[in-house]
């Protein structure tokens, strides 16, 4: 078993330098990337704008630039004898363009947490990005929760009525559910239950308090009932297709032809034979639906006014704030990464067959 | 294309074997038109796409010679008309736009993108797909590679990316669908190559001196392109609804230009007096990505060599 989990860990290793490798490229694609933006500004002379751009590095070679934004450069170029100025250096230039000495490297680089400061904002944007998780976390386990709860069963019940109306209905009913932008959805139930009927909360997680915090979850439940429909309806759909198909599958086993040889009533086949051991292939669904759910929680966060991760990268595209959107990026990827990694635990945990193999 | 279809077929007993055992003599095109044609649900879902289409195509001359109307002639003594009015039967927007006429105007944009940014991210998803599969070893790890990453990346997280640095215009956007969405056709046309590969035509192709480049483009992509077909359909689906998002969230097409999308993201602001203005573009949404879907299905068990009595 330790084995299986440290071989998959290693698998994540590339993967994870992918993200960071692609988003980096990306950015610095960037008309007046980012770090050009820093370097922008109309009341530095001509002399001193080099300086900058030399200290960050901006002529570097690719690959020293990506390895300083990874690791960071204060290994690269550092002072030993306290004087402010740098007196060795790796892989970088040790003096600037006019020749005297640059001040040691500061950054730590994103893997040690640092995605430098936001543009706007004027905080890391670390800080400001952790500050958003829960608020993701709250809303996407409440959507996951829900999936599963009603798409579980639905699923079941279509699969033990193959062919008749039920399974027609939820069949139809889930296409459709996916073919409907959950941006529209969202935008359609405020419409019917904010503003008209004025029963929910049009958007937020909780009423404006003069502290900025917000109660405990189970004293503004009411905010999170759209947001939790919206953004958990096409995991539902998806989830019954899924979980009917696996049952059906089940059901065709020899195991199950045992059981009914052996006299169990059809409830006990179904449910006791059948559905649990129709779940096992689900756990294989977890993983996309968590990148399914961080992915959604962008267009439900933005129409709800959800303060999460999601909301925080649409503001900081539209703001062009790249730190931020860069930080989110590779945040909502390592999330997914972990949300798989969990997947392949889960599923070698329930079905030994995985593990051995 | 049916040529390319059939010479495998009439070379090779085992593909014979698999394509042509209820009627025979009939191509695999030939039976999947003759299944279409008995499928009422498709055919209606085809029906109504191709209206939209032809719509959307004809929009500047409706809109000229029988609406009267310019999409982005603004009109402040004529903002936010409700349904029916004369001259503007569905209303106009909060600055005085016909909201028919910008709704078929947005189509135009909104398949277009979706037709070719589909037609690019599944060419080339057939390409690297049959590439992988075929060649195997280090190049089926390089792409195995990067669909891990791109898959690992939330999807609309990578586009947002993208779109804060490239503020895409419609050919900037389809280029980025095409270069992000190929990956589920990918791994699907490999994993088909894989088991192509070791059948026994393929080899009877590679014994009589066939070039690899030969064997792929007769052999391999003619029996990969059915599910080839049925992925773009789906493909262009997602794309509407994608590309809706973005310009939902304001960082897609960018207005004036019309798509449903960013319509959607403009009536949002004015909705409690507007929820004309949130229902059509929304519904041509909804019925659009789910004509695609039900036509992918439909093709799907079209083109299905192994469902006979269909």
């Amino acid at each position: 078993m330790s084995k299986y989990l440290l071989r998959r860990l290693l698998q994540a290793i590339p993967t994870f330098f992918g993200i960071t490798l692609l988003s980096y490229a990306l950015m610095l694609g960037a008309p007046g990337g980012p770090v050009t933006a820093l370097t922008f500004n109309p009341n530095i002379t001509p002399q001193e704008r080099e300086e900058l751009a030399a200290r960050l590095g901006v002529d570097d070679p690719f690959p020293v630039q990506y390895v300083r934004w990874l690791l960071g450069d204060d290994w690269m170029r550092w002072d030993s004898n306290g004087d402010g100025l740098a007196d060795h250096s790796f892989l970088l230039a040790l003096d600037g363009p006019d020749g005297n000495p640059l001040p040691p490297g500061t950054q730590l680089g994103i893997l040690r947490g640092d995605f430098g400061d936001s543009f706007f904002q004027h905080q890391p944007v670390f800080n400001i990005v952790m500050g958003r998780i829960p608020a993701t976390l709250e809303l996407g386990a409440m959507a996951l929760l829900l999936s599963i709860i009603v798409g579980m069963p639905i699923g079941i019940l279509a699969a033990i009525g193959r062919g008749r109306a039920f399974d027609n209905v939820t069949r139809v009913l889930a296409v459709l559910i996916n073919a409907i932008p959950a941006f529209w959805l969202g935008l359609i139930l405020i419409l019917i239950f904010g503003a008209w009927l004025d029963i929910l909360p049009m958007g937020s997680r909780c009423a404006v308090t003069l502290t900025g915090t917000c109660p405990p979850i189970y004293q503004r439940l009411n905010y999170l009932i759209l947001p939790t429909i919206v953004l958990a309806a096409a995991p539902i759909a998806s989830y019954s297709r899924f979980m009917r198909a696996s049952m059906l599958e089940t059901i065709s086993k020899d195991y199950i032809r045992t059981a009914q040889a052996k006299g169990l009533s059809r409830r006990e086949v179904w449910f006791r034979h059948g559905a649990r051991n129709a779940l096992i292939p689900l756990a294989t669904f977890l993983g996309p639906a968590i990148a399914g759910l961080l992915g959604g929680a962008a267009v439900v966060e933005t129409i709800f006014s959800w303060p999460g991760l999601g909301l925080l990268a649409v503001r900081a595209v539209v703001q062009q704030d790249y730190p931020i959107v860069m930080a989110t990026v590779i945040i909502a990827g390592a999330g997914t990464l972990i949300g798989l990694l969990i997947t392949d635990v889960l599923y070698a945990v329930i079905d030994p067959r995985i593990r051995f193999s | 294309m049916s040529e390319s279809q059939t010479a495998p077929a009439a070379l090779t007993p085992t593909k014979r074997l698999n394509v042509g055992e209820a009627r025979s003599g009939m191509s695999l095109l030939g039976r999947a038109m003759y299944r279409l044609r008995r499928d009422t649900l498709t055919l209606i879902a085809l029906g109504v796409l191709l209206l939209l289409v032809v719509i959307s195509a004809l929009a500047p001359i409706i809109s000229r010679d029988f609406l009267n109307v310019d999409p982005d002639a603004t009109n402040g003594y004529a903002h936010m008309l409700p349904l029916g009015t004369p001259g503007h039967v569905l209303g106009t927007d909060n600055i005085g736009r016909d909201q028919l006429s910008r709704l078929m105007f947005a189509g135009q944009v909104s398949l277009g993108i979706a037709v070719v940014g589909g037609v690019l991210s599944i060419g080339i998803g057939l390409i690297l797909g049959v590439m992988a599969g075929y060649f195997g070893g280090r190049l089926d790890d390089l792409i195995n590679w990067v669909i891990a990453t791109i898959n690992s990346i939330p999807a609309l997280f990578l586009l947002l990316i993208i779109a804060a640095i490239l503020r895409p215009g419609p050919t900037a956007l389809i280029i980025v669908f095409g270069l992000i969405g190929w990956t589920f056709t990918t791994r699907l046309v490999r994993g088909e190559t894989l088991s192509l590969r070791e059948r026994d035509f393929i080899v009877a192709a590679r014994a009589v001196g066939a070039s690899d480049w030969h064997i792929m483009f007769l052999h391999i992509i003619p029996n990969v392109i059915s599910i080839t077909i049925v992925n773009l359909a789906i493909t262009m689906g997602d794309l509407i609804l994608v590309e809706s998002a973005l310009s939902f969230l304001g960082v897609g097409i960018q207005p004036p230009t019309p798509t449903w999308g960013n319509m959607l993201s403009n009536a949002q602001s004015f909705f409690k007096t507007g929820a004309y203005l949130i229902i059509p573009p929304g519904l041509l949404i909804v019925v659009t990505v789910l004509c695609l879907y039900v036509v992918g299905d439909g093709l799907r068990d079209a083109l299905d060599p192994t469902i006979n009595n269909a």
